[in-house]
């Protein structure tokens, strides 16, 4: 099997599976005791934290707030600074956010606190203006994706903070999952108060992620409990995944410069074949993405034969968002951006990963045009 | 062979997938989504859950086979569910789950079968299919209690000629039996029935979606003389006696439903008595009327079909005359038929005929 589907998840990385491994045999202090096997635990936890505020560029390990995984982190990170205080605070977002963002915010709504949501242009951009212009005295926090989940397209997020800033005192999130594996993320890099993470997106285990979210920033937890994390985050320390997580951003970091050589040459391949032999082929956001991301249009085919065909034939791709029977619908993003049912419905995802070689980009296009051939 | 199975979850159409497996074709399992909450969720209930889709991809993970759901909840919204409402808010009583084959699910997954390179579509229907000099005959199920041939009247020759449906050559208990063998954990499972989960509570489905068809009314005699009061007209149907709460001597039964005016006709079971139906959107097994005049009729899905006359009324309406007078049908139900074990086709049911 080719898998291109990375951005959905990614291979474990050896360095991930080696540093958890300890921490799923003797190491199985619970970090919050006060004996030896707890002490060992909590060493390994802290020495993770560390790690992470230094590739995350937060100023006190402190900084770093655990979670259960990337909605874990776009739930505090939304809903911690909009409800902080006991406020009602505004949340504005854009309408192509991952679904833990939206979902929250109009949570939050149904609580009582004022959204707005702002549009984007035909490549998924928003314009940091129009996202100023949403910003009121009310408004406790703004939520804006670093890169699309599915299209890969990446936001002005520097601009954004600034216009933000300048407009008024809302806290700034950032969903950064899918940018992590290919970029560098910093709070200077982003502008953002608030950073998302998500563990499996880069090589560490499923279902444990972070938050950057420096202490001076009020937060009202989302999850109640022990008080762990400085109450920000309650609930028993994963501390091999933790460790997993951060040995997965230790390695990911030292390996960007060929991530991006492979990857981009990779998807070079893979489109300029595709470019050269189907007639009216479409890469979205072709000059704003991620370097990973190939989000295609193949005008006149359905996107759900087209993969049931692939997964035939041995590879590996998705479209518009699965659902928990996993069927397929049609994408709020894709909608967002004023494609039409029919023009989203040709639309396929394939994204390549740490362990993509360059001449799988030929491969899996040779795949696509025999999946093709079937179908016309 | 590549073979695409409808997969709904169910024992049928599991055992259906591992027979075909067992001849040595390459089997691809599908299960359709067509209907979804304003959250993306499947039905909770009836037919098409989310559990079933659940089931259908265990069965399909136990036999080793690929599995799909398809996503058709815009065309099952558009040709089943929409026409469905219209039906009812006309005092019609409509069958979703033969709509939703007729309009949907054969055609579809044909349609996608040859996208899919796959010779047939195989179901876990119980009905037969023969091949004869004469072309392809549609017959009922070796377990005449478990036959759904009633819902797949609408099937013609090019349908035929694709499609298999290897457990009709089965009694259930020996579908069950090859499940539980196989270690199948939908071998115990429930029979669907065929009870579309819309059908299955479409009252409040419709007032749910409709909230105007609230509107109480008069339950009247055939004389037109009020003996009674309604809370909604719609979702009575021809032949219920249920539900009426009146406090007469003899049972009443529902003869007519007149939406306009949230009139619900009732009458005596003498009352109820046809001497046939006119029935439209006739289509034909073998593509053309059969010789003969001589037929049987279902008129419901679950009861045993009765000797009846067939005759061409105006272009494309047909009439069929009962042998002896029996209940009324409810219009928008399907009027079947059959000669012996031969579906010969079937259509909707208009009205009830009266001599």
């Amino acid at each position: 099997m080719l898998y291109l589907d990375h951005a959905a998840t990614t291979p474990i990385r050896p360095e991930a599976r080696a540093a958890m491994e300890p921490w799923l045999g003797e190491g199985y202090g619970n970090p919050s005791g006060i004996h030896e096997v707890s002490r060992r635990a909590k060493a390994a936890l802290e020495t993770a934290r560390e790690t992470a505020a230094r590739l995350l560029g937060a100023a006190h390990p402190l900084d770093i707030v655990f979670t259960g995984g990337g909605t874990g982190s776009d739930n505090l990170g939304v809903a911690g600074p909009a409800l902080a205080g006991n406020r009602r605070g505004g949340v504005a977002t854009t309408a192509v956010e991952h679904e833990a963002v939206l979902e929250t915010a109009r949570f939050l709504e149904r609580l009582g606190c004022p959204l707005a949501i702002v549009g984007v242009d035909g490549d998924g951009v928003a314009d940091p203006a129009e996202i100023a212009a949403a910003v009121g005295p009310g408004t406790a926090v703004v939520s804006v994706m670093a890169a699309n989940n599915e299209t890969g397209a990446r936001q002005p997020l520097l601009e954004i903070a600034g216009a933000v800033r300048e407009a008024g005192a809302a806290v700034i999130h950032t969903d950064a999952v899918q940018s992590f594996v290919s970029e560098e993320v910093t709070l200077a890099s982003t502008g953002a108060d608030l950073i998302t993470l998500a563990s499996h997106k880069f090589g560490g285990p499923k279902g444990v992620g972070l938050l950057v979210a420096p202490r001076s920033i009020a937060l009202e937890p989302v999850i109640h409990g022990g008080g762990q994390e400085l109450g920000r985050r309650s609930g028993t320390h994963n501390v091999a995944g933790i460790v997993g997580m951060v040995a997965a951003m230790e390695a990911t970091a030292a390996d960007r410069e060929r991530f991006r050589a492979d990857v981009g040459e990779a998807r070079r391949r893979f489109e300029a074949a595709l470019a050269g032999s189907v007639d009216g082929f479409a890469v979205t956001a072709a000059d704003r993405r991620l370097i990973q991301h190939s989000h295609v249009r193949f005008p006149g085919v359905s996107a759900e034969t087209l993969l049931i065909l692939l997964d035939g034939l041995g590879l590996a791709g998705s479209a518009g968002s699965a659902c928990h029977s996993g069927a397929i619908s049609v994408s709020h993003v894709l909608a967002a951006m004023g494609m039409g049912p029919g023009e989203a419905a040709g639309c396929v995802r394939f994204s390549f990963g740490w362990t993509s070689r360059p001449e799988d980009g030929d491969d899996a296009a040779a795949m696509v045009l025999e999946a093709l051939e079937g179908l016309r | 062979m590549r073979a695409l199975v409808a997969m709904s979850g169910g024992v049928d159409s599991s055992v259906a997938a591992a027979l075909m497996l067992d001849q040595g074709h390459e089997v691809i399992g599908a299960t359709l989504k067509q209907w979804e909450g304003a959250d993306g969720s499947m039905p909770l209930h009836g037919c098409c859950t989310v559990a079933d889709a659940d089931d259908a991809g265990k069965a399909a993970a136990t036999l080793g086979i690929r599995h799909y759901v398809l996503d058709y909840v815009d065309e099952f919204n558009r040709q089943v569910v929409d026409p469905f409402a219209a039906a009812y808010l006309a005092g019609r009583t409509p069958n979703p789950c033969i709509e939703c084959n007729r309009r949907v699910r054969f055609r579809a997954l044909l349609d996608r079968a040859s996208q899919l390179g796959c010779e047939v579509l195989v179901t876990g229907h119980h009905a037969r299919i023969r091949r004869d000099a004469g072309g392809f005959r549609l017959l009922t199920a070796t377990d005449r209690a478990k036959d759904q041939s009633y819902v797949l009247h609408m099937l013609g020759q090019d349908d035929l000629a694709r499609i298999r449906f290897p457990v009709g050559e089965m009694t259930k208990a020996e579908v069950r039996a090859e499940a539980a063998r196989r270690g199948m954990g939908t071998a115990a499972k429930p029979d669907s029935q065929d009870l579309c989960f819309i059908a299955r509570d479409h009252t409040s489905f419709l007032r749910e979606r409709f909230p105007a068809i609230a509107q109480p009314g008069p339950i009247v005699d055939s004389g037109g003389a009020e003996i009674g009061r309604h809370d909604g007209a719609v979702g009575f149907t021809v032949g219920q006696r249920r539900g009426l709460h009146l406090s007469v001597g003899e049972p009443r039964y529902v003869l007519e439903v007149r939406p306009a005016t949230a009139t619900v006709v009732v009458g005596t079971r003498r009352d109820l008595l046809a001497d046939g139906v006119s029935v439209s959107q006739m289509s034909w097994v073998a593509g053309a009327p059969p010789a003969g005049d001589e037929v049987e009729v279902k008129v419901r899905y679950r009861s045993d079909p009765i000797p009846a006359g067939l005759v061409a009324a105006a272009a494309g309406a047909w009439e069929v005359w009962f042998d002896t007078p029996r209940e009324g049908a409810a219009p928008g139900q399907s009027a079947v038929l059959y000669r012996g074990d031969e579906v010969l086709g079937g259509g909707t049911i208009e009205d009830n005929l009266r001599r």
